[in-house]
C-alpha cells in the first residue's frame, strides 16, 4: 500500500520494520540561561547608581564697608559655633567672656540640641548663628553645620572668619585633654 | 521474586517562570542603570539633606581634594565656553599658549590643576599622562596669590549672558582654608550664589525641617483630595 504515514507517530502503531522517528522533546533546559540572567542582573545591581548627587545652595552676603548696609546683630541673640579639629565643636552664646567661660565645648550630634534651645530662647528677629571653622576643620565639618541650619530651619546664619583669640582657646581645649 | 521496581521520577522543575523573571529585572535594571561618568578626580563628597538635583550643563565646577588642592573644569556642553575661559586666561596672564594647547583642553572632560606659570607644561600632556602625574592644583591658600579669583573672572566673562551653575564639590577629608579660599574667589567676583555637590541623606525626624516636609506633604495629599 502505497501510503504516506503522515501523522507524528502517536496515534497509530506503524508496522514492524517501520522506523520510529525519535520524538524530540521541545523542553529546553533554561538553568544555565536563569544563571546568565541573574548574575548579569547582579552585575548591574553592583554598578547602578541609584541616587543622584545633590546640589546645596548657599548665598554668600556681600562684604561691605558700609555700617549701614552690613546686618546688625545683637549680641544676645547670636550662637557662634566654632568648628575644631577632629570633629568637634564649641560655642558660645552672645559675647565670648573675656575669661572664656560661656565658652563650651560639643559634639555634632550635640549641637542640634544646643541650637534648639538657643532657638527657643531667643526673639526670633535676633537669633543668628555664626559659624567660625578653624584651620583644622574639614570642609565636611562646614557642610554639616551648614545642612544643620536646614535641618533646625535657622533663617540667618553666617560663615565668618575665626578670631585670634578664639583659636587659642580651641587650642586651650584641645590641648588639655 | 522480582523486586518491585519503584519508577524513579526525576523532579524536572519548570525553569521558564523563573527565567521570565530574571530577564524582567535584567531589563529593568539595565534601563534604569547609570553609569557613573568616569572621573578624573576622586572625592568622596559629604552628605546633606538637601534634595535638589545637581546640575549637569552650563556648570563651572571647582573641585578640592582631599589633601585640599583646588581643580577646575567645565562641563563638558559648553565648548565655547571652555575655550573662551582659557583664551581670556591666556591673553590676561600672556601664557603665549597655543591653538593645539587651548584644544587639548577642549576635550572631554579636563581639569585645570596647576599654576598659571605650569599651565603651558601642563596643557601639552594628554589625559592619561595628567591621571598619573601629581598635581600641585590651583593655588587658593594665599590670600594675595589667589589664582582662583582670575580663574572666576575669566569664567564669567565667557558665561557672560547665559546662567553659570558655580558648583564646589569637596572631598570630606580636606580641610576648611581650601574651601575658604574658593568661596573668597567667588566672592571677590560677585559670585554669592553657589552650590554644593553631596549626596542625598534623610532628614532626621523630629526636627523643624522633618515636620515642615511632613506638613507640606500633608497638604499637598489634602490638594489632591
Amino acid at each position: 500500500m502505497a501510503e504516506m504515514d503522515t501523522s507524528g507517530g502517536g496515534g497509530h502503531k506503524k508496522g514492524p520494520g517501520v522506523k520510529k522517528g525519535k520524538k524530540l522533546s521541545t523542553r529546553v533546559d533554561l538553568t544555565p540561561m536563569v544563571d546568565l540572567g541573574f548574575l548579569l542582573i547582579t552585575f548591574f545591581i553592583f554598578t547602578t547608581t541609584m541616587s543622584q548627587p545633590t546640589a546645596m545652595r548657599l548665598f554668600l552676603p556681600k562684604d561691605t564697608d558700609k555700617p549701614e548696609e552690613q546686618n546688625k546683630v545683637k549680641a544676645s541673640g547670636a550662637l557662634t559655633l566654632l568648628l575644631g579639629k577632629n570633629d568637634r565643636v564649641f560655642y558660645y552664646e552672645g559675647e565670648l567672656a573675656p575669661d572664656g567661660s560661656n565658652f563650651k565645648s560639643a559634639t555634632f550630634k550635640e549641637i542640634r540640641d544646643v541650637i534648639i534651645n538657643k532657638k527657643k530662647s531667643t526673639d526670633p528677629k535676633d537669633f543668628v548663628v555664626v559659624i567660625k571653622p578653624d584651620a583644622e576643620s574639614t570642609y565636611k565639618n562646614a557642610v554639616d553645620v551648614l545642612d544643620e541650619m536646614t535641618i533646625n530651619d535657622v533663617k540667618r546664619y553666617a560663615m565668618v572668619e575665626i578670631f585670634p583669640v578664639e583659636n587659642q582657646l580651641i587650642a586651650a581645649t584641645q590641648g588639655g585633654k | 521474586m522480582p523486586k518491585v521496581k519503584i519508577a524513579r521520577k526525576s523532579t524536572p522543575v519548570d525553569m521558564t517562570a523563573m527565567c521570565d523573571v530574571a530577564f524582567l529585572l535584567l531589563s529593568f535594571f539595565i534601563l534604569t542603570t547609570k553609569f557613573k561618568p568616569s572621573e578624573a578626580l576622586a572625592v568622596v563628597t559629604p552628605n546633606s539633606v538637601s534634595n535638589k538635583v545637581a546640575p549637569q550643563n552650563d556648570a563651572v565646577l571647582i573641585t578640592i581634594d582631599k589633601d585640599g588642592k583646588v581643580y577646575l573644569s567645565i562641563s563638558d556642553e559648553n565648548k565655547a565656553e571652555k575655550q573662551a575661559l582659557l583664551e581670556e586666561i591666556n591673553t590676561s596672564k600672556n601664557l603665549g599658549l597655543s591653538a593645539n594647547e587651548i584644544a587639548n583642553f577642549l576635550k572631554a572632560s579636563s581639569y585645570i590643576g596647576v599654576p598659571f606659570a605650569k599651565l603651558k607644561g601642563y596643557l601639552q600632556l594628554s589625559q592619561d599622562q595628567i591621571k598619573k602625574m601629581k598635581l600641585e592644583g590651583i593655588p587658593v591658600l594665599d590670600t594675595t596669590n589667589n589664582q582662583l579669583i582670575e580663574w572666576m573672572r575669566a569664567a564669567v566673562k565667557a558665561f557672560q549672558g547665559t546662567k553659570m551653575n558655580l558648583l564646589v564639590k569637596g572631598d570630606n577629608a580636606s580641610k576648611y582654608p581650601a574651601f575658604q579660599g574658593v568661596i573668597n574667589s567667588f566672592k571677590k567676583n560677585d559670585q554669592m550664589k553657589f552650590s554644593m555637590i553631596t549626596n542625598p541623606e534623610g532628614v532626621p525626624p523630629g526636627t523643624e525641617l522633618y515636620r515642615k516636609n511632613m506638613s507640606k506633604a500633608a497638604s499637598a495629599d489634602a490638594e489632591a483630595e
